[in-house]
């Protein structure tokens, strides 16, 4: 008998298992039924993107200024690029559009600066975010200080004015929420009834509905003689609103924090203030940011509502557009610019959320 | 019995802002007189407001006629109608469309949401496309695409669209046949229920003779074959007493048969495209939420492909996809409520929309609007949280 001492070497795999083709035959025909459906798939693929491609590429009309530029066989993008700049910033004055620039890029700098993980100062930059930003946001837009002229709220549209929404709903509703999910935690039965009932009632009913409320009992609620702007009325009732969602993002994470942390910081002789605000809220901050990514992403999408109450923002402003009677007959055109804005924006930011859940997420994992 | 030593007071006793109990007291009672304060504040502006411009408060305005037209409802109204009525109307309106949005969501993502976890590549990329490209972009302007883009470049009705000359699409809306029942099918419906008793009574002997015997007859089949097949038989027994009333091209319009008008049509689909999205969502985290050993365990009890899934996987994955599908198809409820962007006669256009307008009664109508979805919601989630807890897990 033979003893072999020396090490066999790796042998390459079966031919049949490795490259392209077996990789089409493991997961697109590996058997009748999968052939089948793969087969399907292409089929639908190309009965969906032939026709797509067609209009929006290849027979589209991509430069000129009317609508005579355009040939009719394909998409006219030029009625997307003739109304551009008002899609973007609504009517702000021609002039003054560069000081919406420069809110949006220190906006832009500012959160790309809290979404990258390795720079330093991230609670600095939060405070900035919440407190400062919104603060040089209002000088900067609405003017009237510094020698900059005032802009009236509604000559305000477009994508600003989307942006400008969703992001005061969130800076508004973070502190409320943070509030509401401490009440509804709270030992006190007064404060946790009262928590509760705010946050179940504006989970119950539809954001149209507040807006409604926003726009036709607001005004009654003043005293007789003040009147109360358009857009601050859709600023109020999307706070109240996204404060109810953002509290159950916010309560789901402390419940993820152990009960020994407060117990422990109680054991030190902490108030409940020092507790929750360095201890437990830090802690729990941290672990509910693609919650409150998510919330935001809803939020985004949900204010094209505002439309409803005689706002122009992104959809406002394309909807507005198509009833031109010099370019009637592009709806196609405008929906698809104003969704595939949307998307970018949407698509990105779940992105986002979901790398960082995956950060998060030490478990195991199949 | 232990007996606790009695606290030691050291000292003179603490000041009552540091009696945690005193304080919590003192708290909640500036609370209620923050908020009392706060609404009899806002009670009063508003009885200044409405004395102001001369608006009486109550819900008189219900009795008084309406004066609208509204063009789909599902019971009996006209113009002359009351303001009651348009509230009913409304509800009716908004009912259906969830319903039958939620029907075809649950459909629509089921089946996605299976096909995203598909070993085949291709379908799992499809899926996951339709996912990410539905769920991203706001439900109004999916609904506007519908509405403006797709359903009213439709064909003028001499152009329409055909389904085999019974069914018709173009600019006013679908047109389907409807059913006219005639004398004698009474019995249909009769022998519908007998087969659904008789599939019962079958499942339960079924089991027990399982239990006593081991044996077991495919039951499901059968009855699936008396429900299908009961009604059928009796069907062409009588002679099929129904006729069909097609939809026919009289003039300029379509006659006879139903319409469904093309702002339904427009909400019904965007409602379950962007729903399906993330009950597709839903579904796949769901079924990946169960452990693979628990498939693995079954294969080696050499279970049947299908068995595992029927037995094993579903009904754990029921237990971690039903609490968020019940907020989808709340969502789904209260989003229903866009329909006033392209006015379909919803509640919260046909009473939050016309009626206030006419009105001016603000707060009663945004008041009643409000209080049904609330009730809705409440009641959609205690019949979810009734079925969780029948499927859930009945720990030791």
């Amino acid at each position: 008998m033979t003893i072999q001492h020396k090490m066999i070497e790796a042998r390459p795999a079966p031919k049949n298992t490795v490259g392209p083709v077996a990789w089409l035959r493991a997961n697109l025909f590996s058997g009748p039924v999968n052939s089948f459906f793969t087969l399907l798939g292409l089929y639908l693929l190309y009965l969906l993107l032939t026709p797509t491609i067609q209009w929006a590429f290849i027979n589209a009309d991509w430069i000129g200024t009317t609508r005579d530029d355009c040939s009719r066989e394909g998409a006219c993008w030029v009625f997307v690029s003739a109304r551009f700049t008002q899609f973007i910033y609504g009517l702000y004055p021609r002039g003054e559009i560069w000081r919406v620039e420069v809110t949006f890029v220190t906006f832009a700098a500012l959160i790309a600066w809290l979404a990258i993980p390795r720079l330093p100062f991230k609670r600095w930059v939060a405070l900035a975010v919440l407190v400062v930003f919104p603060i040089f946001a209002y000088f900067m837009l609405y003017g009237g200080h510094f020698g900059l002229p005032v802009v009236e709220t509604h000559r305000w549209g477009g994508l600003m004015l989307t942006l400008v929404l969703a992001v005061v709903g969130m800076v508004g509703a973070l502190p409320i929420g943070i509030l509401l999910a401490l009440g509804r935690r709270s030992q006190m039965p007064i404060v946790k009834s009262f928590c509760v009932v705010f946050i179940e009632f504006w989970r119950g009913v539809p954001l149209i509905t507040v807006l409604f409320m926003a726009s036709v009992m607001l005004p009654l609620f003043m005293p007789t003689g003040v009147s109360v702007d358009r857009l601050i009325r859709a600023f109020i009732g999307i706070t109240l609103f996204q404060s109810a969602y953002m509290a159950e993002v916010i309560r789901g994470g402390l419940q993820a924090i152990p009960r020994g942390q407060e117990e422990a910081a109680a054991a030190l002789g902490m108030s409940y203030w020092m507790r929750m605000g360095l201890i437990v809220l830090p802690q729990a901050l941290k672990m509910m940011i693609p919650g409150i990514v998510n919330t935001f992403i809803s939020l985004f999408k949900d204010t094209t509502l505002v439309m409803i109450i005689g706002l122009f923002d992104l959809l406002g402003i394309v909807q507005a557009a198509l009833s031109d009677s010099r370019w009637l007959g592009f709806s196609l055109e405008g929906y698809v610019f104003a969704a595939f804005m949307f998307w970018i924006f949407c698509f990105s930011m779940s992105r986002y959320s979901q790398y960082l859940e995956r950060k998060l997420h030490t478990g195991h994992k199949r | 019995m232990s007996v606790r030593p009695k606290a030691q007071s050291v000292g003179p006793k603490p000041p009552f802002w540091r009696d945690r109990a005193k304080r919590a007291l003192i708290f909640q009672l500036l609370l209620i007189a923050a908020v009392v304060i706060f609404l009899l504040y806002i009670v009063g502006n508003t009885q200044d407001n409405l004395a102001a411009r001369g608006i009486t408060t109550g819900f008189g305005f219900l009795t008084n006629t309406a004066g609208f037209g509204i063009v789909q409802s599902l019971i009996d109204y006209s113009s002359q109608s009351t303001y009651g009525r348009t509230f009913l109307v409304g509800l009716l309106n908004t009912l259906v469309v969830s319903a039958l949005g939620i029907l075809a969501a649950t459909i629509i993502g089921f089946t996605v949401g299976i096909a995203r976890l598909s070993p085949n590549w291709l379908i799992a990329r499809l899926a996951n496309g339709y996912i990410e490209i539905f769920r991203n972009i706001p439900l109004l302007l999916q609904i506007f695409f519908w509405y403006f883009a797709v359903l009213r470049a439709m064909p003028s009705p001499r152009d329409s669209m055909t389904l085999g000359e019974v069914a018709f699409l173009n600019v006013r809306g679908l047109f389907l046949p409807e059913p006219q029942f005639l004398s004698g099918f009474g019995l249909i419906p009769l022998a519908l229920g007998v087969a659904i008793v008789a599939s019962i009574a079958l499942a339960v002997w079924n089991r027990r003779r399982h239990e006593a015997t081991g044996k077991r007859l495919p039951a499901g089949w059968i009855s699936l074959g008396l429900i299908v097949g009961l009604p059928l038989l009796v069907l062409v027994v009588t002679g099929v007493p129904v006729t069909w009333d097609v939809p026919e091209l009289r003039g300029f319009n379509f006659r006879g048969g139903v319409t469904v008008i093309p702002e339904f049509l427009a909400l019904w689909l965007a409602l379950s495209i962007y729903t399906a999205s993330f009950i597709a969502e839903i579904v796949r985290s769901g079924i990946q939420a169960i452990p693979h050993g628990q498939t693995e365990a079954a294969q080696a009890l050499s279970l049947p492909r299908n068995l595992v899934l029927r037995l094993v996987v579903v009904p754990q994955a029921l237990r971690v996809i039903i609490p968020p599908l019940t907020s989808q198809y709340l969502n789904l409820i209260k989003n229903s409520s866009l329909a006033t962007a392209i006015g379909y006669p919803d509640l919260v256009s046909v009473f939050a929309g016309t009626t206030l307008n006419q009105t001016g009664q603000a707060i009663e109508v945004i008041a009643m609007t409000m209080a049904v979805y609330l009730t809705i919601s409440l009641l959609v989630s205690m019949f979810m949280n009734w079925f969780n807890a029948r499927v859930a897990l009945v720990e030791r």
